[in-house]
């Protein structure tokens, strides 16, 4: 009988790994002894850094989309219909259509998701660009704002940590193209005692604050809004007006890892930081956002463990030891304005290296944004 | 430090990004009022910086244990 390894979830985790997986052994799958099939919640996949420009209006939300069915590689069996049980010790999984499918191996790639209701006042009060409607909503918010404070909040935890540094250098530099920077205040928030978690990062960040005049608070969480009277109350005790409030939400994990009762209060799974499999099943590997691995929520984190546990799942499926460790790699780009870019790597054992900004690092990161495509189906 | 009782345990060492203090805020977030978190962390700012912000949000900072390589830090979650 054919072994199936069963993916939850076709986002970069889920899908690249599926994809890697059925490039590593074409020859079992034609022979009728490997099933690769992905279980996921939606026929289309967005590429979620996209929203950042849909958000301050520089690219249309359309380029970002493709159906998930022409992301896959030969091989491998998309079925659109949401999980809604894993059962671990029965080694199936049930699909919202009543299906249940039985997995050799299980891989849950469901990422983390933002969580709009976890600050009292958010939904009134504040915008966010981590999902479509909210990155539109937001685009038209900023279209209409001529004057005043720009408040921006973090909510913990979240994916994409450059993400919100990237989004105040792109609006400073287009308030400034626009002529309107001079009558808007532009006020950034961090939860920790610096403006990013990265320290060559938030160094950078300080010196460039203030050289555009971004002011930067730190040690700042915020708990509720009030919609009405404009403020921001922090968990610290601080209480801050606004007038345009942009906001990270915090993420929690996927339904179903809660509803399997396979993760923490958070729906975050266990993980072991090295061979990625989830922390007491021998036969479930979890990756990208949804772990609750101390690294970086982001794409690159999802793209560098896809070839760890496509390798192990490999291994396994020839009777072998998964023997290939994950050294907690994560790369990242960071948009500086509109016209550079710098990047950044980092693992377990190497702190942070950060390089210059540069235009050439700017055009990486927007060819990367096509580039995305071919990572996807493991050409990259 | 020794007696108390540790609720939930946060391996957060060789953490650049979001860190060991971060994901000390995450868990603060969801704890129940009475818990005790301890981090570990390999990151020599933690036991500076963590210290500061429970105080800054009126939380209780317990100590550091200071280990081979890295820090256990903990703190109960008073509010
Ligand atoms: C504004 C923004 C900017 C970003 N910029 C960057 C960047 O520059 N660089 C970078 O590296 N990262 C960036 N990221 C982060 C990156 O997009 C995520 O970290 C990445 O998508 C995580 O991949 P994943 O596969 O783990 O999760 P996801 O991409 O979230 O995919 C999980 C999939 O699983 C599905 N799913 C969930 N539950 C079920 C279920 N029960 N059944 C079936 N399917 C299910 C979800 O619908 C989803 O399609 C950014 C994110 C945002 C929002």
């Amino acid at each position: 009988m054919a072994k199936r390894v069963l993916f939850v979830g076709a986002g970069p985790g889920g899908l690249m790994t599926a994809n890697r997986l059925a490039k590593m052994l074409p020859q079992e799958i034609r022979s009728g002894e490997l099933e690769i099939v992905v279980l996921s919640d939606t026929p289309r996949h967005f590429y979620q850094p996209g929203l950042l420009y849909v958000a301050l209006d520089l690219a249309l939300p359309d380029g970002f989309e493709r159906p998930q069915n022409r992301l896959k590689v030969p091989g491998v069996e998309l079925v659109v219909d949401p999980a809604v049980r894993i059962m671990a010790n029965e080694r199936a999984v049930v699909c919202k259509s009543g299906r249940r499918v039985e997995y050799d191996y299980l891989v849950i790639a469901t990422g983390s998701v933002p969580d709009l209701d976890a600050i009292p006042g958010f939904r009134e009060g504040a915008h966010s660009f981590y999902t479509l409607p909210e990155a539109l909503k937001l685009r038209k918010a900023i279209q209409s704002f001529d004057s005043g404070r720009l408040l921006m909040i973090i909510g913990v935890p979240h994916k994409c940590p450059v993400a919100p540094l990237e989004f105040m250098f792109m609006l400073d530099d287009a308030l400034r193209k626009s002529g309107k920077r001079n009558q808007v205040e532009l006020m950034y928030t961090y939860p920790i005692a610096r403006l990013h978690s990265l320290e060559p990062v938030s160094n950078w960040a300080e010196k460039e604050f203030a050289e555009r005049n971004i002011i930067g608070e730190t040690f700042f969480n915020p708990e509720s809004i009030d919609p009405v009277k404009r403020l921001v109350y922090t968990l610290e005790g601080e209480e801050v007006p606004y007038d345009l409030l942009v906001a990270i939400p915090p993420h929690t994990g996927a339904k179903i890892v809660k509803d399997s009762g396979l993760g923490d209060n958070e729906g975050w799974l266990p993980t072991d930081r090295s061979s990625l499999k989830v922390i007491g099943q021998d036969r479930i590997y979890a990756l990208g956002d949804a772990t609750n691995l101390p690294i970086s929520k982001a794409g690159s984190t999802a793209h560098y463990q896809s070839g760890v546990v496509a390798a192990n799942l490999a291994h396994e499926l020839r009777g072998e030891p998964a023997s290939v460790p994950y050294d907690g790699k994560v790369f990242c780009f960071i948009e500086a304005g509109l016209e550079e870019a710098t990047h950044i790597t980092f693992d377990y054992n190497h702190p942070p290296q950060p390089s210059d900004p540069s235009g050439m690092t700017h055009w990486f990161k927007l060819a990367f944004n096509e580039m995305y495509w071919l990572s996807l189906r493991g050409l990259i | 430090m020794d007696k108390v009782e540790i609720t939930r345990e946060i391996d957060a060492r060789g953490s650049y990004c979001p860190g060991p203090m971060m994901e000390l805020i995450r868990v603060m977030r969801s704890a129940a009022v009475g818990d005790v978190i301890a981090v570990l962390s390999s990151d020599q700012g933690s036991k500076r910086d963590i210290p500061k912000w429970t105080a800054k949000a009126s939380q209780e900072f317990i100590g550091v244990e200071e280990l081979e390589g890295y820090d256990r830090i903990v703190v109960r979650k008073v509010k």
